[in-house]
């Protein structure tokens, strides 16, 4: 079938929805979701949304704007963190007359606390910034935003899977879709298009990461040839429970709580002397990882200690639950009483398909797309720089899922539906169809398994040139064997084997996006730390990447960073 | 370990009548069922199908009857099971799409019925509104609900009654009832007044017992109830 609309949303976390709510009612607007909208994984988003509310303490917008570009190592896009941050207070204030559900002062205002890299006085201190709903924030926020959007009566296709975007004469034409109920195959022919698809984390094996993260967006981005950028920039979250990488909030330090290593030290005072635990998210998976590597995990063992056992049962229940009951469920631990075994799990994407400040998509030349938008972890405009702050990622999804739905507005008077090639859905059938009529073939799951492993290995928290080789030539030499991919499943009715062999062409493609930038840029900065070149070095690299599909392989250029009022200096906590 | 899985198959297109096939994985005792899924769908049976997504209880996609219980898939242990044989079902009381995939709409409609967002006609301030924290508390336990449908679809009532709202939903209602933000208290009120409302709940507690978020879902129901003869005088 051929669906028609003005405006059409892929992605139904915390960006697309409050485009959503942005667009409904001045156009007409379907939201596509690969799962049912309150399923995205913007709901497993714990800790808080940062915003210089200053109800616990002095704050300002500009120490806000400060640390977002502190924290991404000078890479962050200074005009962007500055809106980010200027906007946060609206933003938050507009999430709470929405209905979001936040804990309180005891004044009845919205309570804030501490996390990691949010500081007063430009560095100095630790700031309570973080406006929370217990631990499960992204959770309600979603709910709410969800509930707008239901009020407003937007079109929803629920479990649709975005399969193809054609662009013509740098023009968002049309997008292809597969309806997982059915196993149909549709177009959708609209006017404008955002991207809001999320991030990629299942191109690790550990991962805090849903198993629906498979990067389409930014995949079909690409693979139209946008240039992808700052992919090597992987964030890395300290905190993930052992050996399952289930998150376990940033918030548990922000309350309070404390790393220790086998030894039984607080061994964050070395790294961060003045922000000690609550240091930006690279630098304390930094410094478990070299923890574990001296020898001092706990019983020499590669995971450290969380320990969570001094800030008393209640407050674990009013501000910690969720994270209580992941550890007493998965590892029958009771956060009250015994420390919660952790170690750095894949989190974030600081990379993706680069935009303006209006979610607009930017080509090769870095001109507007016509029609093509983009917001949230697939887009990177650039808010985070080399290493994202804890509580700026609900932020950006807002402010700029807001903005890019404003601009949708804005645009739609002089935006027409660019007509269709003849049948914009062939190459998706056929795609399909080879992988379904294939009969002997590897598997999705062990190809995507061996993708996980080599880049786990080779391209985490430490990196360097040589194992980032080896992971590359891996990943090209799985590419080739995706080839011959095939399903056991023939069959049309959610046909789930067909879906992960779709998602496991976007994964490997950003996974070879990843190395490839990663292993061209020869300095450490942010998330991005290189072993064989430890130290940032901004004559050479203060500079955004840029990966473009081509027939010849990954290409890679430059573009400039936008720096307005902070001159990048050494980081030090 | 070794553990033994019995699972509902049915494919509409082309099965006559479901069935049950078994299969056999090898799992650690601190595997999630869904572990174990996976595995025998990424190992053995690419044709079974599932839902999942955040894998640790927050999404709530992987809700499913595990040995008569409703439950989600990954919040449940293998060693939960030790010694026995998994059976595992889609959820009771919703039309099966494909195995373990039930059909939500008409559970998610009845949400979508009592208005699941927060109502407020008066002006807003610059800020936020002042809410005191005591009043904030009376709904915590009633945010925590991800949509699952475990309590909607273990619930005796909406077994025998498909106009009954159901657990969920009612806890929905709840959320926004006790919202002192939200000034549609009495129309809401009206609305869950009824035998297929809050007074169709006759205390099975089904819903509080498979509840994944451990919300007091019974206890909520009897509140509005509480509260509807407070209020409307009943």
């Amino acid at each position: 079938m051929k669906f028609e609309h003005d405006v059409v949303i892929v992605g139904a976390g915390l960006a697309g929805l409050r485009a959503a709510v942005e667009v409904t009612g001045q156009a007409d607007v379907a939201l596509i979701s690969k799962v049912y909208p309150t399923r995205s994984h913007s709901g497993a988003a714990q800790g808080g949304i940062a915003a210089a509310l200053g109800n616990e303490e002095p704050d300002s917008w500009e120490w806000h704007m400060y640390d977002t570009i502190k924290g991404g190592d000078f890479l962050t896009d200074q005009d962007a963190a500055e809106v980010l941050a200027k906007d946060a207070l609206r933003a938050v204030y507009e999430l709470e007359h929405m209905g979001v559900p936040f804990n309180r002062t005891p004044e009845g205002k919205i309570a804030q606390r501490a996390f990691g890299g949010h500081a007063a006085d430009f560095g100095k201190r630790p700031v309570k910034r973080a406006c929370h709903a217990a631990d499960r924030t992204g959770r309600v926020i979603l709910d709410t935003l969800y509930g707008q959007a239901v009020r407003k009566g937007i079109k929803a296709y629920e479990e649709f899977q975005l399969l193809d975007l054609t662009l013509q004469d740098n023009r968002m034409a049309g997008l292809v879709v597969y309806e997982l109920a059915t196993g149909h195959i549709h177009m959708i022919h609209a006017k404008a298009v955002l991207f809001a698809t999320g991030g990629f984390g299942k191109v690790f094996k550990t991962t805090s990461n849903c198993f629906a993260n498979t990067g389409d967006g930014a995949y079909l981005a690409y693979r139209s040839g946008i240039p992808l950028e700052d992919m090597e920039f992987v964030q890395f979250h300290p905190t993930g429970i052992y050996g399952l990488g289930v998150l376990i909030s940033e918030a548990a330090r922000g309350e309070g709580g404390i790393l220790r290593n086998g030894k039984g030290e607080r061994f964050m005072e070395k790294y961060a002397p003045s922000l000690k635990d609550l240091a930006p998210r690279d630098m304390v998976s930094r410094a478990i990882a070299e923890e574990i590597r001296a020898g001092r995990g706990i019983d020499g063992q590669d995971f450290v200690h969380l320990d969570l056992t001094h800030l008393g049962k209640e407050r674990l229940a009013e501000k910690l639950s969720d994270i209580s009951s992941f550890v007493r469920i998965y590892l029958g631990i009771d956060a009250n009483k015994d420390p919660i075994p952790v170690q750095p799990t894949c989190h974030y994407m600081m990379g993706g398909i680069p935009t303006n400040l209006d979610g607009q998509v930017l080509n090769e030349e870095q001109q507007p797309v016509e029609g093509l938008y983009a917001a949230g972890e697939c887009a990177c405009v650039s808010v985070h720089g080399a290493n994202r702050l804890g509580c700026n990622s609900l932020l950006d999804l807002v402010v700029f899922g807001r903005r890019a739905g404003r601009k949708i507005v804005e645009d739609l008077s002089r935006l027409s539906r660019t007509p269709l090639a003849e049948k914009p859905e062939e190459r998706t059938v056929r795609r399909i169809k080879d992988i379904m009529e294939r009969g002997h073939g590897e598997k999705a799951a062990s190809l995507r398994q061996e993708m996980q492993k080599v880049m786990t290995e080779y391209c985490t928290v430490f990196r360097d040139g040589e194992g980032m080789a080896t992971a590359l030539q891996t990943i090209q030499d799985l590419k080739r064997r995706y080839e011959g991919v095939t399903v056991d499943n023939r069959g049309r009715r959610f046909n789930t084997d067909l879906l992960e062999a779709l998602e496991l062409e976007s994964l490997l493609h950003l996974a070879e996006a990843i190395l490839v930038a990663a292993l061209a840029r020869e300095e450490s900065r942010g998330a991005h730390y290189r072993e064989d070149y430890p130290e940032r070095d901004d004559g050479q690299w203060l500079k955004h990447t840029l990966v473009q599909k081509t027939d010849n392989g990954p290409r890679l250029f430059y573009k400039p960073v936008t720096v307005t009022r902070f001159e990048p200096k050494p980081r030090v906590y | 370990m070794k553990i033994q899985f019995k699972i509902f198959r049915f494919d509409p297109e082309v099965d006559k009548e479901p069935h049950y096939q078994t299969y056999r994985v090898h799992a650690d005792p601190s595997e999630r069922i869904l572990d174990c899924l996976n595995r025998i769908k990424w190992e053995q049976d690419g044709t079974l199908s599932y839902r999942m997504s955040c894998g640790h209880g927050v999404c709530g996609s992987d809700a499913m009857k595990i040995n008569g219980r409703c439950a989600l898939a990954c919040q449940k242990l293998v060693k939960d099971y030790e010694g026995e044989e998994v059976v595992l079902e889609p959820l009771p009381s919703f039309k099966v799409l494909k195995d373990l995939i039930v059909d939500l709409t008409p559970f998610l409609e009845k949400v979508n019925l009592v208005r699941p967002y927060l109502m407020s006609s008066g002006p807003v301030p610059e800020k936020e509104r002042r809410v005191d924290p005591t009043e904030s508390r009376r709904v915590n336990e009633a945010v925590r609900c991800i949509l699952c449908a475990c309590c909607t679809a273990a619930c005796p009532v909406t077994a025998e009654n498909e106009r009954y709202l159901g657990p969920s939903a009612l806890v929905w209602a709840f959320r926004h009832i006790f919202d002192s933000r939200d000034d549609e208290t009495v129309e809401r009120l009206k609305q869950v007044d009824s035998p297929d409302g809050a007074w169709g709940c006759v205390n099975h507690f089904e819903c509080t017992r498979v509840c994944p978020k451990e919300i007091p879902v019974t206890k909520s129901i009897n509140t509005i109830k509480r509260e509807i003869q407070k209020v409307l005088g009943k």
